[in-house]
């Protein structure tokens, strides 16, 4: 009798830990395929190949090594936003500002760099990656005070923020910061001594010779972030407390966890890790500052960290698939025109879909499948 | 003293054709959070609807045929959230902003592949959409001081789906506030365990309540390219279901307030357009953008308390386990 008990108690334990590594491992590769199969139903409907219109994809991603550069610097950009969100995520709050905190931290990147002509680069750098989070800070620190002191709901207040941040910067790029006698709403381009260095540049100093792409240093600063977010999350006593509140907010209280304070610090963290991402794409890449640059990578994020399972290294890998969508979406446009870039946003939301709200409906027939 | 006159009608008027697609798109959202379902997809569903109704439209030359391929497919963008966030008991939010992402993209999409004009649709022609329609007696009163102005200004000359607006609130709140469906309704969204003890199915509620806010939707995607304009644009919602979200919360969750809120929108936006570069007394130029601002800083300080208090329904964005 006992023995039997015993014996349902360790099988029970050991498919449990099974299925901890079988879920994380399997179900974001379940919900790409289905992700991808459903696509593959629009390009049919469309009246196009699946199958050619896939390879061109993975080929205009991974081809060569200037696709590769560039399926990475789009990656670059994935990596921060998804980290965002998925920082906000532990703590069971839905950042749907990262496009909007992006925006502002390209604004404290974009000021910097037109006053800091002739500063050592090293400084320029330090200084426009503590202002880049700042700004990104900045503009999540509202949300998340309304959220912690008024209840106000972070969904909404952080929707509305993207809106307001939209209308703060064509203001200030169509009125005030715009290149005099220029028609289109960008600042002047900034001195090269403040552009990141590319990525091929450093590889030739180096000795090596890579593809010319985008591809430049915030990429190492991305991966970096990634480590700091992992320490953060899982080896630090404000990560505790964030998971803690994330999982059981009663609980949490009980514990001496106050969660004002911990929902304050962890949307902060995750705005300025939104607002990091200018870095790339104002400081790396386009050398100024120009309308709605963050181009939808805010929401991109959101497939990111769900893909990722909020964990860096899942959120990583997911960018790289996210970053290869954009890469190789462009490429195939090219070839096959009835293919628009629309697709990849197609993709990206039958991901979000899939991996996010439909995760319960995979989850467990998987689950007893494998028990 | 009649030129007052004629320009307090047009800037009345050009507010109730604004108000009107955010009014019926927040009235479909009331009924999905009165329900207890966050419904984020506004804007998903107006663009589904769109883009349907104009393709439609311009395929078949009939408006109400694109009137009726927008709802379909507004309803359905609603049933696939349904299906998510009620039989799966998925993340509401996450649900909402993936068919607002999946549409966009989708829209813009299957415009470039059937239309080739790189995500637009045809122009339509007269009969392939709703147009202004002259009410009886609006030349007639034409000479009548004040009210015949308002009149042929304000209330005549706008196209059907103005008027259906103008005719979905009374509807919604009655069914909201007088039908057994509406306190089915009101009791899903604020104890469903209530509701299902008393033998009442919450997910048939919830799904009828998501049907009724892809209706709505539908007609006024519909709205926005086959009456307002004559065909679809990518991206032609233009952030309108958000408004709408903010203009529902603004408005309370309930049908009145919320059309007030909608008209308020509606009105700071014709003021931003008139009033570009026209310096004001007191404050000189105001940048247009600040203005356009205005309807998300005001929804922000209702939601932090600031102006009033804006109390959700009790049980929304928490999905319902029926216990076995």
């Amino acid at each position: 009798m006992e023995s039997a008990i015993i014996r349902g108690v360790r099988a029970s334990v050991s498919s449990r830990t099974r299925l901890r590594w079988v879920a994380p491992a399997l179900l974001p590769v379940i919900n790409l395929v289905l992700a991808l199969l459903l696509s593959a139903a629009v390009v049919r409907l469309i009246g196009e190949s699946p199958a050619r219109a896939l390879w061109l994809l993975a080929s205009g991603a991974f081809g060569s090594a200037e696709a590769v550069g560039y399926t990475l610097y789009y990656a670059t950009n994935f990596v921060f936003t998804g980290l965002a969100v998925a920082v906000a995520f532990h703590g069971g709050l839905f950042n749907i500002g990262a496009e909007g905190q992006a925006y502002l931290g390209g604004l404290g990147v974009g000021l910097l760099c037109l006053g800091a002509g002739g500063w050592p680069t090293a400084l320029v750098v330090l200084a426009a990656a503590v202002l880049a989070a700042a700004g990104g800070a900045a503009w999540a620190f509202v949300p998340a005070w309304l959220q912690a002191r008024r209840g106000s709901h972070v969904v909404i207040t952080t929707i509305m923020f993207n809106f307001i941040a939209s209308a703060l910067m064509t203001h200030l790029l169509v009125n005030v910061l715009i290149k005099p006698g220029q028609q289109s709403p960008e600042t002047r381009e900034f001195d090269p001594s403040t552009w990141l260095p590319q990525l091929h540049d450093v590889a030739r100093s180096l000795g090596w010779e890579i593809g010319r792409s985008p591809l430049n240093l915030s990429l190492v600063v991305a991966l970096a972030a990634g480590a700091v977010v992992w320490i953060y999350l899982w080896h630090t006593r404000w990560g505790y407390e964030l998971r803690a509140l994330g999982y059981n907010e009663t609980a949490a209280v009980y514990g001496g966890i106050r969660p004002a304070t911990t929902v304050i610090v962890a949307m902060s963290i995750s705005g300025a890790l939104a607002g990091l991402m200018s870095l790339n794409e104002v400081m790396g890449v386009q050398h100024r500052l120009l309308l709605n640059f963050p181009g939808g990578a805010g929401y991109v994020g959101i497939a990111v960290a769900l893909m990722g399972r909020n964990h860096p290294l899942g959120i990583v890998l997911a960018a790289i698939l996210l970053g290869a969508l954009y890469q190789g979406g462009s490429e195939l446009s090219f070839d096959m025109p009835t293919l628009t870039r629309d697709m990849v946003v197609v993709i990206q939301g039958l991901i979000i879909l899939v991996c996010g709200a439909l995760e319960h409906a995979l989850r467990r027939p998987l689950e007893a499948f494998v028990r | 003293m009649s030129e007052t006159w004629l320009l307090v009608a047009l800037l009345a008027a050009a507010t109730a054709r604004g108000a009107a697609p955010l009014a019926l798109a927040a009235l479909g959202g009331l009924f999905a959070e009165r329900s207890g379902i966050v419904d984020i997809g506004l804007e998903g569903k107006m663009l589904a609807s769109a883009f349907m109704a104009a393709a439609t439209a311009a395929t078949t030359g009939s408006a109400w045929a694109g009137l009726g391929a927008g709802v379909a497919a507004s309803v359905l963008v609603s049933l696939v959230h349904g299906f998510a966030c009620i039989t799966h008991a998925g993340n509401q939010v996450v649900s909402g902003m993936a068919l607002n992402i999946t549409l966009s993209g989708l829209t813009a999409m299957l415009g470039s592949a059937w239309f080739h004009e790189g995500g637009q649709t045809p122009l339509l022609g007269p009969g392939a959409r709703f147009a202004p329609i002259e009410l009886p007696g609006a030349v007639t009163l034409a000479g009548v001081p004040a009210v015949g102005t308002v009149y042929r200004e304000v209330v005549s000359g706008h196209n059907l789906l103005v008027y259906v607006a103008a005719a979905a609130v009374p509807m919604v709140a009655w069914i909201v506030y007088r039908t057994r469906f509406g306190l089915r309704l009101r009791a899903v969204g604020e104890n469903p365990d209530a509701v299902d003890t008393a033998g009442i199915s919450v997910s048939a509620t919830r799904y009828r309540a998501l049907a009724m806010s892809g209706v709505l939707c539908g007609v006024s995607g519909a709205y926005l390219s086959i009456a307002h304009h004559a065909s679809f644009i990518r991206d032609m919602s233009a952030g309108k279901g958000y408004l709408a979200l903010a203009a529902l919360i603004f408005g309370q969750w309930r049908p009145w307030p919320t059309l007030g809120a909608c008209l308020l929108f509606a009105f700071a936006d014709v003021i931003q357009a008139r009033l570009q570069g026209t310096p004001l007394p007191l404050v000189g130029v105001v940048p247009v953008q600040l203005i356009q601002a205005i309807p998300y800083i005001l929804t922000v300080c209702l939601l932090a308390g600031f102006v009033g208090r804006a109390v959700a329904p009790r049980a929304i964005g928490v999905p319902y386990l029926k216990e076995r």
